[in-house]
């Protein structure tokens, strides 16, 4: 048998349903696995082993007894740490959440949980999902799976590096301005940013929320569809939700595998997001990727979104303001933590104030004040005002663009992975990181990144983003299956079979065994 | 250049509740200047034509049936509380003594 870690979702599901391998045989070889390579990468916040291994088993004996389940029961899934649990911590990599367990769960949790998914445990972000690094986390940093001297991207690099370093298949994330996008290009792994309002929100500690939206972090495509389809559609509980009828992914991703798919289709390239400001390995490799795709009968148009270049401004005016709203919620009385004022009078504003200060660290107390400023009387017509403008423009570029194309690429971060450090001490070059990404979100579109090849200068993984017309999140997935499937057929292999191996920690006894993990449980 | 001071740091983070430490309310004034004079550059192209965009999928009356549903137990909303006082919130004083 081969490594079960190394399957897909989808390999995975065939030989769940076929019954040639249980359920819990699958999930602790991931627990093994995680307590093997885990202290290294630390994506996990918070890992449920027996809880994980319960619910499998549970699964299993609904197979045996005759149960048609659906392809994803008994497929085991890391949930980021932003979306709530309700027998889990969710603290969004904030202490000011520290221990909080939630009441209730998110609803694409809740669908996960219902189609028969086994929740691994909570993976590691950026506070509040405010970072491209996992820097910002409160817990300490996720380290790159292919380096481990290098950040995983951010926010949501806990999942990314979860589904690289094969201790899941199947990872949740949410993507604000990138944050499942840029940690799959620097990861080599693919995540999706789905249609704004195409997957409920509810349930998920909103960071901004005119731009939030959940999505599959994954190693392919294919696996990404069939995530898609358990947790899309219409949500009542989220009233951004949209109400309309999807179609399947996972059956449009199996399409792009076809003859001929990419014959005739239009491949708009952003002029903006192309050329100067790129690391010459990522330019390189988005050039190949462009003539291999020509080859196979795609037409590549060149296409100018002028707006595009006021796009990250526009987003760090917009996410600010609406994250100081957002976080106003944190005020020590219904949920979280509870510090005192060293001295002076007890009184609820000054515990909150004290609160927030020892809750929230940099990065958050950086956009608050930037967005109760952007807020402000006297600065809101200039300021937050004039963003609102610009993302209109924005859409309008977008609007244009696929008057004339199918869809659009660019690559989908401007370097690969950097080193801890190398971004902290000054936040507009962190932020300048999302500039392939924000536009986006700031539309609304939906937007997926794949790997397409290593940086010749330093062997690291290049990811190319696609984007399609709001609602045609379908499309994606038939054009990323066949970019995915071409790109492969040009190397012979995945792009992650190249990943380095991880160091194992020793295990008890010289076996990875359940009891070696459970020494673990919950302190990963 | 923004003219972004420390009193006016001091005065936001109050707004926002935090107590910022003054070491961190000088790192902050030279950090927010610095942003604010990138993000500026949004006016440069936010004419009065344009018309202002706050959701990319604008929905209207957004409702649901008018039914009883299941919602969190007492028990339930208050499992998270710092401090609690039977089936309330308990919190400080909300009135300063001034």
């Amino acid at each position: 048998m081969t490594n079960v870690i190394k399957l897909s979702a989808a390999d995975l599901s065939g030989l769940l349903v076929e019954r040639s391998i249980s359920s819990v045989e699958v999930t602790q070889a991931h627990l093994d696995q995680i307590a093997a390579v885990d202290t290294g990468v630390h994506a996990f916040l918070h890992v449920a082993g027996e809880a994980a291994l319960a619910a499998a088993a549970r699964v299993d004996a609904r197979r045996a007894a005759g149960e048609v389940l659906g392809p994803l029961a008994g497929v085991p899934i890391a949930i980021k740490d932003v979306l709530a649990t309700i027998d889990m911590p969710s603290t969004a990599g904030s202490k000011i959440l520290e221990g909080w367990i939630p009441p209730y769960d998110a609803t694409v949790v809740r669908r996960v949980r219902d189609a028969g998914l086994i929740l691994l445990g909570k993976t590691n972000m950026d506070e509040f999902a405010m970072g491209s690094s996992t820097e910002f986390s409160a817990y300490g940093p996720t380290h790159n799976p292919w380096d481990y001297d290098r950040i995983p991207g951010g926010s949501g690099g806990g999942s990314a590096a979860a589904v690289s370093s094969f201790e899941a298949p199947l990872a949740l994330g949410s993507d604000t301005g990138g944050s499942i996008r840029q940690p799959a290009a620097v990861t080599g792994s693919v995540g999706v940013k789905p249609t704004y309002g195409g997957v409920s929100r509810y349930g998920s500690i909103a960071l901004a929320s005119s731009l939030d939206q959940v999505g599959p972090v994954t190693r392919t495509v294919l696996d990404a569809a069939l995530l898609h389809d358990v947790i899309g559609g219409h949500d009542p509980l989220d009233s951004t939700s949209l109400t309309d009828t999807w179609p399947s992914m996972a059956a449009a991703a199996r399409a792009g595998l076809a003859d001929g798919a990419l014959t005739g289709v239009r491949v708009g390239v952003i002029k903006e997001l192309s050329g100067d400001g790129f690391q010459a390995g990522v330019a390189q490799r988005f050039t190949e990727t462009l003539t291999l795709l020509s080859a196979a009968g795609a037409e590549i148009v060149e296409i100018s979104a002028p707006s595009f270049e006021y796009a990250i401004a526009a987003y760090y005016l917009i996410l600010p303001a609406e994250a100081s709203s957002n976080l106003a919620r944190f005020d020590s009385v219904r949920f979280g933590i509870r510090v005192n004022p060293e001295d002076g009078p007890l009184t609820s504003e000054r515990v909150m104030a004290a609160t927030r200060d020892a809750g929230f660290g940099p990065e958050v107390k950086r956009r608050i004040i930037l967005g109760t400023y952007a807020l402000s009387a006297g600065y809101y017509d200039a300021y937050y005002g004039s963003a609102q403008k610009v993302r209109t423009l924005i859409q309008r570029d977008f609007d244009a663009a696929f008057s004339k194309v199918d869809v659009l690429v660019s690559p989908s971060a401007p370097t690969t992975a950097f080193k801890f450090g190398e971004k902290m001490a000054d936040p507009m070059a962190m932020y300048l990181n999302d500039v392939t990404t924000i536009p986006a979100n700031l539309a609304g579109v939906p937007g997926m990144s794949l790997p397409m090849g290593l940086a010749p200068e330093d062997g690291l993984p290049v990811g190319l983003q696609i984007m399609a017309p709001a609602k045609m999140d379908a499309r994606l997935y038939s054009f990323g299956a066949a970019v995915e499937a071409l790109l492969e057929a040009s190397w012979g292999h995945t792009l992650l079979s190249r990943a380095p191996e991880l160091a194992r920690r020793e295990m008890f006894a010289g076996t990875a065994t359940s009891t070696a993990f459970t020494s673990t449980e919950g302190a990963v | 250049m923004s003219e972004i001071t420390a009193e006016q740091v001091a005065h936001l983070a109050n707004l926002a509740r935090i107590d910022l430490s003054s070491e961190e309310i000088a790192r902050l004034t030279t950090e927010l200047g610095q942003i604010v004079d990138s993000v500026a550059k949004v006016a440069e192209v936010a004419t009065p034509d344009v018309p202002a965009t706050s959701h990319p999928m604008p929905l209207t009356n957004v409702f649901r049936a008018d039914t009883v549903v299941p919602s969190l137990t007492v028990e339930q909303a208050l499992s998270g509380a710092p401090d609690r006082d039977g089936d309330k919130f308990r919190v400080p004083a909300i009135l300063d003594e001034e």
